[in-house]
């Protein structure tokens, strides 16, 4: 049966709550929230007086009620000690959402850690250690004292190199600015550590280096461009599913035409319509489906392209509208470099693009002019360029990337209103760190060096590479590997003999192994390795600062206390450093213990103004007190100033036709086209029938970390789907939930099958990052030039291994897409 | 829409608005400082047995308007021709859901060729065969289905509901 909760009525939130700040720590558009919480033993009325809401409810609520919570956003926590009631529900007066919660945000309560109400018992509480065989509580000091004793060893005898970091650089949950500096600083301060990785891929390393060395950072407009564009163009992404309630938010109104008198306010002189929209995507998402909803098929252009052919199709657009002329020339001699040259060595024909990209000449010749051919009365036609993983997880990141913000550059729409070329994002920002200019470029590519055996001590902050990383099923079988022969190393030793037991580590390191400390908030999978687990707080159990796709930051106010001794990372990471600093002088090294000093952080208050505000872009203008009276529409960064009681902001980047280059202009690249670009690709294509494009959906958050405790969650969700086209099922002998195998020369995983009349044959889609089925392991090791990894470019087979188990027979495999 | 002549116990509904008024009452007392009198209260909410329809006027496949627990909360009385978890009636194919979006409140609209109920407002569909499971969307309840039960004489009575309604902080008011 389908999982019901069976709750019948809620607490009302009492008048004197108290009102806390929010923003949703999971995706990119940083949705606004009010958390209310009050004493466990009262409750308000339904009399307008009783109630926060000052409404009467005795009576039913209308749509889009202020006044109203669902169950998920209820529980019971801790605050300073004591239980009490925490509702958390989306904030009407947020510009950025304007009340709606998605169906990941509006789970934040639920997704708490209760004690009362058994949510979340997931999470760590105390610090825990390999100890007799199994892992097992200490306390911090001694926790700490074993991280900073092998460390500090293996700094000694290794160098630097020898510490291998896998460390957040987002914002949200698991990140934000204190957290980022508070790593950043120990890693890139008291340390000068090379081997460091992000948590989704295997270097350190932009995700967007192209669009950056053009001059252009990727996050460069503002939400309300997407109501007033002409045109918005989005390649591999799916802002339904993974930006919701910016979707619904700001780019449904201009689908629908609603924004048509904000367009004719802010943009007189011009002839407005409704948007029209270009969706570049091999397969077709519910976004498509949406947008032929709001739209209207004729004003919707869903280009299939053939997996990975993106970069043709964009210098093939390139390449036409500037035979036609339809450019910017005054912003081209004004701002940028390079443009004839680019043109020149891009030049692509329609024919030539089709033949690459499986399109018509008419789609994209249509689809240039939809872009960019002149508004009525000369007027330049206003599009916005979006883009997210199906790009930069895609085919030759760098080039595809700097080919797409060629066209968005060369039509002026970078830093005007209605225009943008960004990317959509995945979690906030909230990057502040010491220069990483000693990492290299490219790279290292962390995770190879780690199964060829190098680096003797692993640091691992909410990262979980056993579910996001490519080549993953290589990867967790050295990796257990490595780190067993220090498990077995610590159970030939009394736990109690700290000399003997840093002693028997560090020889079993010699002998290839590796020791590994993981900073999460929960076991993740990774952390079955590791040797040291140090629990973490997360957003609202501490105060944490991030900003959302459109520099927008905010102040999340700590509204319930972290579950047992858990600690912000910022705290984690200067306690790291103190142990480091005090370790490096018994051994003798006080110069280097030096360099540890400046952690005397008591809170994470501190860590932001040592961080953030002291180093920053507009950082002096910003402090806690004056991001709490901006509430929970903050600013949008960089700040330029402080007048009247608010942060000044800035709205568009760019806006003055100053770029980033050093002599303040814009340049474009050369991007020719060089088929499919990571080592082996071609061939895995042409071995295996199936392409296995896999992506993000809309019920999970990120990998699942609290979703895979949440029952409506996993009672929906209980392995990764992957859509395959009916007549694929019937020729593998498939039914709905039957469980398959995929697999190719890389690995095997799992996965459910979904019905999908929409899937194109041979074409499979797979959830990602998903705990009982990783598509990681079936990813080859192929990257960039700059080490971004590869996954949508992935081919295998696939077969049944199962018929639907019990937790899949309950479960509707209709139709994604709204039909009425 | 008024649903009066639907009520299988119009006494036994005006007994049950009353008690949910008290308990509202109840608890606005605990939030003034005059020490008040601890009095039992029910765990759950009390809900009226309402009779929504006859399995008899029930076409396949057409739905029928209905409102539980009350005129102000919308539903819907479906046969589904095919027996289904929550399903009563001679075929176990009759079920009963609420139709205000969990999301958001707005009217779902019922789609005949899937037996889904579908959202205009942000687009979330739940189905009709799978006890309203949320196939896509963006409220996080699986939408609110009646418990209904079949008279001797045909008559269907709704008598609960197993999720929170969209828009009110205590199933009956």
């Amino acid at each position: 049966m389908t999982y019901k909760r069976q709750i019948d009525r809620l607490p009302i939130v009492p008048a004197d709550a108290k009102e806390h700040n929010v923003t949703c720590h999971f995706c990119i558009v940083g949705c606004g929230y009010k958390a209310y919480t009050w004493d466990i033993n009262r409750q308000g009325g339904t009399d307008p007086s009783q109630n926060k809401f000052k409404v009467d409810l005795a009576q039913q609520q209308g749509a889009d009620s202020s006044a109203w919570y669902s169950p998920s956003m209820y529980n019971i926590v801790k605050q300073d000690g004591k239980d009490v009631h925490l509702v958390i529900m989306p904030d009407k007066n947020c510009v950025v959402n304007s009340g709606l919660g998605s169906v990941r945000g509006a789970r934040m309560a639920e997704t708490s850690y209760s004690e009362a109400r058994s949510t979340q018992q997931q999470r760590l509480t105390h610090p825990m250690v390999w100890r007799y065989g199994a892992m097992s509580p200490t306390s911090w000091d001694d926790a700490l004292d074993l991280v900073a004793r092998v460390t500090c060893q293996i700094v000694k005898d290794q160098g630097e190199d020898g510490l291998f970091v896998s460390a957040f650089d987002h914002g949200g949950a698991g990140g934000g600015y204190e957290n980022t500096w508070g790593t950043g600083k120990l890693y890139f301060g008291a340390m000068k550590v090379k081997n460091i990785r992000i948590h989704n891929r295997p270097a350190y390393n932009s995700e967007v280096h192209a669009t950056r060395d053009m001059g252009i950072g990727e996050l460069n407009n503002c939400y309300e461009d997407a109501e007033l564009a002409d045109t918005i163009v989005v390649v591999g992404a799916n802002p339904l599913e993974t930006q919701t309630n910016y979707f619904l938010n700001h780019w449904v109104p201009n689908l629908r035409g609603t924004s048509m008198d904000k367009k004719r306010a802010e943009l007189p002189n011009e002839a407005h319509s409704p948007a029209r929209i270009v969706i570049i995507d091999p397969r077709r998402t519910v976004t498509v489906n949406a947008c032929e909803v709001e739209a209207g098929k004729e004003r919707v252009m869903h280009l299939a392209i053939n997996s990975g052919s993106d970069l043709a199709l964009f210098n093939a657009w390139m390449t036409y509208i500037a035979e036609k002329g339809w450019v910017d020339k005054a912003l081209i001699a004004a701002s940028t470099n390079g443009f004839d040259k680019m043109v020149a060595a891009n030049k692509t024909t329609l024919e030539q693009a089709a033949a690459l990209t499986g399109l018509t000449v008419d789609q994209i010749r249509q689809s240039a002019e939809w872009i960019a051919s002149p508004k009525e009365g000369n007027a330049r036609r206003r599009t916005m360029f979006a883009y997210e993983k199906g790009l930069i997880w895609g085919n030759d990141n760098y080039r595809t990337n700097g080919a797409l913000v060629n066209v968005a550059l060369a039509t002026g729409n970078i830093g005007r209103p209605g225009g943008g070329c960004v990317r959509l994002g995945g979690h906030q920002e909230g990057y502040s760190r010491p220069s990483d200019a000693h990492v290299g470029r490219p790279a290292a590519y962390v995770d190879k060096l780690l199964i060829e055996g190098k680096g003797g001590v692993h640091h691992i902050w909410g990262c979980d590479h056993y579910k996001t990383t490519l080549n993953a099923y290589q990867f967790k079988r050295t990796y257990k590997k490595r780190t067993d022969l220090v498990k077995e190393a610590m159970d030939s030793i009394p736990f109690g003999d700290r000399t003997a037991l840093v002693n028997a580590i560090v020889e079993a390191i010699k002998k290839g192994g590796l020791f590994s400390v993981d900073v999460d908030i929960i076991p993740s999978q990774i952390g079955q390795a590791s040797h040291v687990w140090l629990p973490a707080a997360t957003s609202g159990e501490m105060n944490l600062t991030s900003m959302n796709g459109e520099r927008r930051m905010r102040l999340v106010e700590r509204y319930m206390d972290p579950p047992g001794q858990a600690m912000p990372d910022c705290l984690i990471a200067a306690r790291i450093a103190n142990n480091m600093e005090r370790v490096f002088r018994e051994i003798g090294m006080a110069q280097v213990a030096d360099n540890f000093k400046g952690f005397d952080w008591k809170t994470e208050e501190d860590a932001f103004m040592d961080g953030y505000h002291a180093h920053e872009k507009g950082g002096e203008h910003v402090t806690y007190a004056r991001l709490k009276a901006m509430g929970t529409n903050g600013f949008q960064e960089p700040a330029t100033g402080f007048a009247d009681g608010k942060i000044i902001g800035t709205k568009r980047l760019f806006a003055d036709g100053k770029f980033g280059g050093k002599d303040g202009k814009a340049t474009f690249m050369e991007t020719q086209w060089r088929g499919l670009q990571a080592a082996g690709k071609q061939a895995e294509k042409d071995k295996f029938p199936f392409l296995i494009n896999n992506g993000r959906a809309n019920l999970i958050w990120q990998s699942a970390y609290l979703d895979q405790k949440n029952d409506f969650v996993m009672d929906a969700q209980p392995y990764p789907f992957i859509e395959l086209n009916p007549a694929d099922m019937a020729e593998l002998g498939l039914k709905d939930g039957d469980l398959v195998e995929v697999y190719n020369d890389n690995g095997s995983t799992q996965a459910m099958a979904y019905p999908t009349p929409s899937a194109k044959r041979n074409q499979a889609f797979m959830l990602f990052a998903f705990p009982t089925g990783v598509q990681g392991n079936v990813v080859s090791a192929g990257v960039n030039e700059f080490v971004i990894p590869n996954y949508k470019q992935t081919w295998g087979n696939i077969r049944k291994i199962a018929s639907a188990p019990e937790n899949t027979r309950h479960l509707s495999f209709k139709s994604r897409e709204y039909a009425v | 829409m008024k649903k009066c002549d639907l009520m299988v116990d119009l006494g036994r509904r005006r007994f049950l608005s009353g008690a949910g008024f008290a308990a509202a009452g109840a608890a606005a007392t605990t939030i003034v400082s005059a020490p008040a009198q601890a009095k039992p209260a029910a765990a759950l909410v009390e809900y009226p047995a309402n009779k929504l329809g006859t399995v008899a006027e029930l076409k396949v496949n057409e739905p029928k308007d209905v409102a539980y627990p009350d005129d102000d909360a919308p539903g819907v009385l479906i046969k589904l021709g095919k027996r289904v978890p929550g399903g009563v009636g001679p075929d176990g194919d009759i079920v009963g859901f609420s139709t205000v979006c969990p999301h958001k409140g707005y009217p779902l609209a019922f789609n005949s060729s899937d037996k889904t109920l579908n959202c205009p407002g942000h687009y979330s569909r739940f189905d009709c065969e799978a006890g309203g499971q949320q196939v896509w969307g963006q409220s996080t309840q699986n939408l609110p289905q009646y418990a209904l039960r079949v008279e001797a004489n045909g008559d269907i009575v709704a008598e609960g509901l197993d999720e929170l309604l969209y828009g009110r902080l205590s199933n009956v008011l």
